[in-house]
């Protein structure tokens, strides 16, 4: 089962194991990984999954859709590895794949 | 004194966020959820959409795993139905004679549907859509060809004609009042969506006054009182709900629509919180009363009676949000536009399918309404939570850059 690791604003990290086609929110959440919210349950509607994706992996991951890129845009500090986590779906390609959350969602 | 015992009743989305906050926020003690659903809290909004249109599975609409209840010691009582309150021995009463005691109680009842008793309302193949049984029921039903009548034109009503027609469905949606989302969105908006579903193959008939449903055993038409007959081998019922009040009203806690509480979730009990549909709370951004009935106010409600019941009281204050997504119309909504005066369009919504309305109160910005137009939701949810003001024609100049309507 892929992994992915997430590392809190303050620095703190959390390795969960993910069946492939589980979204990096949904592995965050259902491993009560705190820092992201995912109120709208994934529907890209609501821009609290917000997270960071680790620089070795963002070719991986690969760039945000057109209207996930708009919704990134206006989360709290933006960078160019922005990601809204429930779009990120993880696969045995992203065995390994680190995160980083934000201090806030918004 | 026992160890702490604190009690949820309802296992939805308020619930589910009101377990995992108390254990956040350090509870030490039992946290039992008991609801009367047979599976673990999941995502309502789907009902209506991918999970009606066959594109979710079931288990996908978890909110958490049941592992994570486990993990949390969180119990989680199913099928289950809570008859009644005691407050003086401070338990709770089960439908099979059982009772669970608690030291702390939490209402997350939600809302129920509102029923209409026309004729033929209990023939088969009529259905309400609230729960995932009655889309299982629902499912069983549709199929490529065949025919659909939706009786209400709200959000869900909508999206129930949307997702029918991905079905290959015939699809009619009667509404009572002169346009669809009369209630909830300006004119513009209610055209749009009008347009939108005529251009997807839905009839939409406003002004509709259903006089009854027809068939034996199962409903074959619906009876308008003007006489048309339409075809129907299903019909749906979305004309609103109603908060789930019976259980605190029993108990006599005080109820003004809705479970009352105040900024912290509390109720007239102090040993009692709610949190959801089932809650009217005073929110100070509107200066009023509301009663919500969205994820986002079941979610952050519940957070706020975690913390309270962890002894850290947090007012409530956050800005409600809403979205709804039919064909490929993602509608984001944030703020509330009831009592506007004024609504200032970006972008045609008379033609194609992205726009954003938004809606004043003489020059308070109150809420947008974005079709496709995730910055101008993003933007809006932003300026509302933070005091920004918006100058209206800058927003309606949509070649110019959003953030510069904003100061
Ligand atoms: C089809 C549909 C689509 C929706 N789409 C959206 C959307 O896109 N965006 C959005 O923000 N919102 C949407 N909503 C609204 C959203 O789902 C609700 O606001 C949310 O579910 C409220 O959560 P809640 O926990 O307060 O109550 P509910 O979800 O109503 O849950 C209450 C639970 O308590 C149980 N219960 C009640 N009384 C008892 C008792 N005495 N004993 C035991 N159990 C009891 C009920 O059976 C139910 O399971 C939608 C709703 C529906 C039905
Ligand atoms: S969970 Fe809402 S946008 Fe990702």
């Amino acid at each position: 089962m892929p992994v992915v690791t997430f590392i809190s604003h303050d620095g703190q990290e959390q390795e969960v194991h993910v069946p492939a086609g589980t979204s990096v929110m949904h592995a965050a959440v259902d491993n009560g990984v705190s820092g992201i919210l995912a109120d709208c349950g994934g529907a890209c509607s609501c821009a609290t999954c917000h997270c960071f994706v680790d620089e070795a992996w963002t070719e991986k991951v690969g760039a945000a859709d057109d209207v996930e890129a708009q919704m990134l845009d206006f989360v709290i500090d933006p960078q160019p590895n922005s990601r809204l986590s429930c779009q990120i779906i993880v696969n045995d390609e992203l065995d390994g794949l680190v995160v980083r959350l934000p201090a806030t969602q918004f | 004194m026992d160890s702490e015992h604190a009690v949820i009743i309802g296992a939805s989305h308020a619930a589910a966020q009101l377990g995992a906050s108390l254990r956040q926020g350090g509870w030490q003690g039992n946290i039992s959820i008991v609801g009367d659903e047979a599976i673990p809290p999941y995502q309502r909004p789907p009902l209506s959409k991918a999970y009606l249109a066959g594109e979710k599975h079931s288990d996908e609409l978890l909110i958490r795993p049941a592992t994570f209840y486990e993990k949390s010691a969180i119990d989680l009582v199913l099928g289950t139905r809570v008859t009644a309150i005691d407050r003086q021995a401070k338990t709770v009463t089960l439908h099979d004679g059982g009772s669970i005691p608690y030291t702390r109680l939490a209402l997350t009842t939600g809302a129920r549907v509102r029923k209409l008793s026309l004729p033929g309302h209990d023939l088969d193949g009529v259905f309400y859509l609230r729960d995932l049984q009655d889309v299982d029921r629902i499912r069983a039903y549709v199929g490529r060809g065949k025919s659909a009548v939706i009786i209400g034109g709200g959000y869900i009503g909508l999206e129930t004609a949307a997702s029918m027609r991905k079905l290959g469905m015939q699809v009619t949606v009667l509404e009572a009042m002169p346009r669809i989302l009369q209630r909830v969105t300006a004119p513009e908006v209610s055209a749009f969506y009008s347009r939108i579903h005529g251009e997807e193959g839905v009839n939409i008939v406003t002004d509709a006054s259903v006089e009854s449903l027809e068939g034996s055993g199962k409903v074959a038409a619906v009876r308008l009182a003007d006489g048309t007959r339409l075809d129907a081998d299903l019909v749906v019922i979305g004309v609103g709900v109603m908060p789930a009040t019976e259980l605190a009203e029993a108990a006599g806690l005080e109820v003004d629509n809705g479970i009352a509480v105040d900024e912290f979730a509390r109720t007239s009990d102090p040993d009692i919180v709610a949190a959801g549909d089932c809650t009217s709370h005073y929110n100070p951004i509107y200066d009023r009363r509301l009663r919500l009935e969205s994820v986002q106010n079941a979610t952050d409600q519940a957070k706020t009676a975690a913390n309270t019941l962890c002894g850290k009281l947090e007012a409530y204050h956050a800005l409600p949000w809403f979205w709804s997504d039919q064909f490929d119309l993602k509608l984001q909504i944030a703020g509330l536009s009831q009592g506007f005066d004024r609504v200032v369009l970006r972008g045609a919504s008379d033609t194609g399918r992205s726009f954003a309305a938004f809606y004043f109160g003489g020059d308070r910005l109150l809420a947008v309404d974005a079709v496709n137009r995730p910055k101008e939701f993003m933007m809006v949810r932003r300026a509302l939570t933070t005091g920004m003001r918006a100058d209206p024609d800058k927003l309606a100049d949509d070649s110019s850059d959003i953030q510069q309507a904003f100061s």
